[in-house]
């Protein structure tokens, strides 16, 4: 691949508390506000607190997920009375990171959260983009502390919903097992390093570091499933099976126990090899989803280095 | 409780409860009871009357734990005995509604044993919680469970301390035992910790049976943890949390904690020491719940609870 060259990446936005309740992110952004972190030598930062009511609240958010609220129609849709807090939040983020789309946005956004599943360090990311192919590949070659992964989300710009959408380009660091409204101090340490990592990274870039290019390995989303329901109450009649839980990213076969029915009885997969990821994710129970299910896919990228101003 | 050849003579357990849902995050219970009000054949015993029982339905239906206050902090005798109806906090007037149907609390009419089903974010394996260290019958029935379900571990843990003993729901029965099983995050249901709250389940019933039967319980000792002191998270003048539990002490509930090792890391890296005067036991480490009530953790002693012999009368 050819290499690339671009403009220094000179605004980063790091988000917490999109999901009041996922605490590393909003310890994280407090801290940075108390320690006044406003800047790396190149980069300046600005951090944000996403959904301060629902922090406040220790809730993952007040009338709607805020997660969700940022495709381009929503952003676009006129306020009334009646529309939901997170609705205007979104619009009142986009317009002071972003605009989404536009050349004011901030080059890179990095929202910080958390999930009940045992995924370790996850990158989550839109649609291929060198600069977040190479923040992934530092990241996974310098952390030690957990597998580093990245989840590749195959959803245009437009029909993007979640606020790392917002920034020219966006990360969602995602980082588990950990359970809503509490902090662990391996997790928040692991989101740390991952945050530092990235401001490192952009520092290097800015400085003028060439870094080269290679092959990474991601994964995609392919479906979901839900929990085994009764068909009329609708109540969930399985739990995720204890061969599965916990096993996120461990490929499934068809065959595997995936679900442990209260009366005894075994769900076993079906279909394709797949890998499963968000295994027993909390905030998903409503969403109607057990789990995911992705396919890898290895995704090449080319060396990068900032354009040399003449 | 009258004594008859060296053994306790205590009345049968004929009615008996299972609470689910008293905090309505906590999913195992909420599903275990929900499935016996469904379907109760695997709690029935014989000359037993088991009734399961969501505790604070609002609360489940909006999957969190509590409405407008901690049901299981409402059995005060200033709460049973509020007047207002309508006007009292939820919570409160569940209370008064379960001391109707379970108690009135402290009477003779009062249900014989009431399970009461938790699960914390903590790594407290499975944990019985006794309310008095003079319970024989609990801790006869502890003493069964422990040793049905042996190789596996399940900890007694007694709260008998005047100031943070609290008012349970479980506290209007004659005999109340407090389930807690964990690590579970709120809101989330794992396979293997609902199975190890039935199996539990299972042998406390079994050992009433058993009892109401005849059979005696010859005197035995039971190894409990006393709660001594509640310890909180660090804070600023502000009253924010500047710290978090230690990863040396993050899920090493009931492993000794010595003066000099590392329990609390603040948000900037640095550690912060335990310098208690002893080596204690902690446990109800980093419980999603107890940040709002001041608690990072508790503090116990090991103690081992004489039990009299028991039997029927």
């Amino acid at each position: 691949m050819e290499h690339v060259s671009l403009p220094p990446l000179s605004r980063v936005a790091i988000c917490g508390g999109t999901h009041g309740n996922e605490m590393s992110g909003v310890y994280m952004v407090k801290e940075m506000q108390k320690q006044k972190v406003h800047r790396t030598e190149s980069v300046s930062i600005t951090t944000v607190l996403s959904n301060p009511r629902a922090v406040d609240a220790c809730r993952r958010y007040m009338e709607t997920d805020l997660n969700r609220c940022f495709t381009d129609a929503l952003l676009s849709a006129p306020i009334t009375d009646s529309t939901p807090y997170e609705l205007r939040r979104a619009q009142e983020l986009n317009a002071q990171l972003g605009p989404k789309g536009s050349p004011e946005a901030v080059d890179l956004l990095c929202d910080i959260h958390n999930t009940t599943a045992n995924m370790g360090m996850c990158l989550i990311f839109y649609s291929l983009d060198w600069i977040t192919l190479h923040i992934y590949n530092y990241i996974q070659s310098k952390m030690t502390s957990a597998p580093v992964r990245a989840i590749q989300m195959d959803i245009p710009i437009s029909e993007a919903y979640s606020l790392e959408s917002v920034g020219k380009r966006g990360i969602s660091i995602e980082v588990g097992p950990q359970p809503n409204g509490v902090t662990r101090a391996d997790i928040f340490n692991m989101a740390k390093e991952a945050v530092d990592l990235t401001l490192e990274w952009l520092q290097k870039l800015n400085s003028g570091s060439t870094f080269e290019g290679g092959e990474v390995e991601a994964y995609t989303l392919v479906k979901s499933v839900d929990y085994p329901r009764d068909p009329t109450t609708n109540d969930i009649t399985a739990a995720i099976h204890p061969q599965l839980q916990d096993n996120d990213f461990k490929l499934l076969k068809p065959g595997d126990p995936i679900f442990l029915s209260f009366s005894g009885e075994t769900v076993k997969h079906e279909g394709e090899e797949l890998y499963p990821l968000f295994v027993n994710e909390c905030a998903y129970y409503e969403k109607k989803i057990a789990f995911h299910l992705a396919k890898k896919v290895t995704l090449a990228f080319p060396s990068i280095s900032v354009k040399k101003e003449d | 409780m009258s004594s008859c050849n060296n053994s306790a003579c205590l009345n049968e357990a004929r009615r008996v409860a299972i609470f689910g849902g008293t905090h309505g995050n906590e999913m195992s219970g909420v599903t275990l009871v929900n499935l016996w009000v469904k379907n109760s054949a695997e709690i029935q015993r014989k000359g037993v009357e088991t009734k399961p029982f969501i505790t604070n339905p609002k609360a489940v239906e909006k999957c969190t734990r509590y409405v407008d206050t901690d049901l299981n902090r409402a059995f005060t005798p200033e709460n049973l005995s509020a007047p207002g109806g309508d006007n009292l906090p939820y919570e409160v007037q569940r209370a008064q509604e379960i001391n109707r149907i379970f108690g009135p609390k402290e009477s003779p009419d009062a249900y014989d044993v009431i399970f009461d089903l938790h699960n914390t974010t903590s790594n407290m394996g499975c944990t019985l919680i006794l309310e008095s260290s003079n319970d024989h019958f609990n801790l006869q029935m502890m003493h069964y469970i422990k040793k049905a379900i042996a190789p596996a571990s399940c900890l007694v843990l007694l709260n008998e301390h005047p100031l943070l003993k609290y008012s349970t729901s479980r506290s209007v029965a004659k005999h109340p035992v407090g389930l807690e099983v964990g690590p579970q995050p709120q809101g989330v249901l794992r396979s293997n910790i609902f199975e190890a709250m039935r199996v539990i389940l299972k042998h406390a019933l079994d050992f009433i049976e058993l009892f109401n039967e005849g059979m005696e319980f010859p005197p035995c000792t039971v190894e409990a943890f006393r709660v001594l002191e509640r310890i909180d998270y660090p804070r600023d003048a502000n009253g924010n949390i500047i710290a978090m539990v230690h990863p040396n002490l993050q899920d090493c509930d009931w492993e000794p904690l010595n003066p000099g090792d590392p329990m609390f890391q603040t948000f900037d890296g640095k550690t912060i020491h335990y310098h208690g005067s002893g080596t204690v036991y902690p446990t109800f480490i980093n419980e999603a719940a107890y940040y709002e009530k001041q608690q990072a953790f508790v503090t116990t002693r090991r103690e081992a609870l004489v039990a009299s012999a028991i039997r029927k009368v």
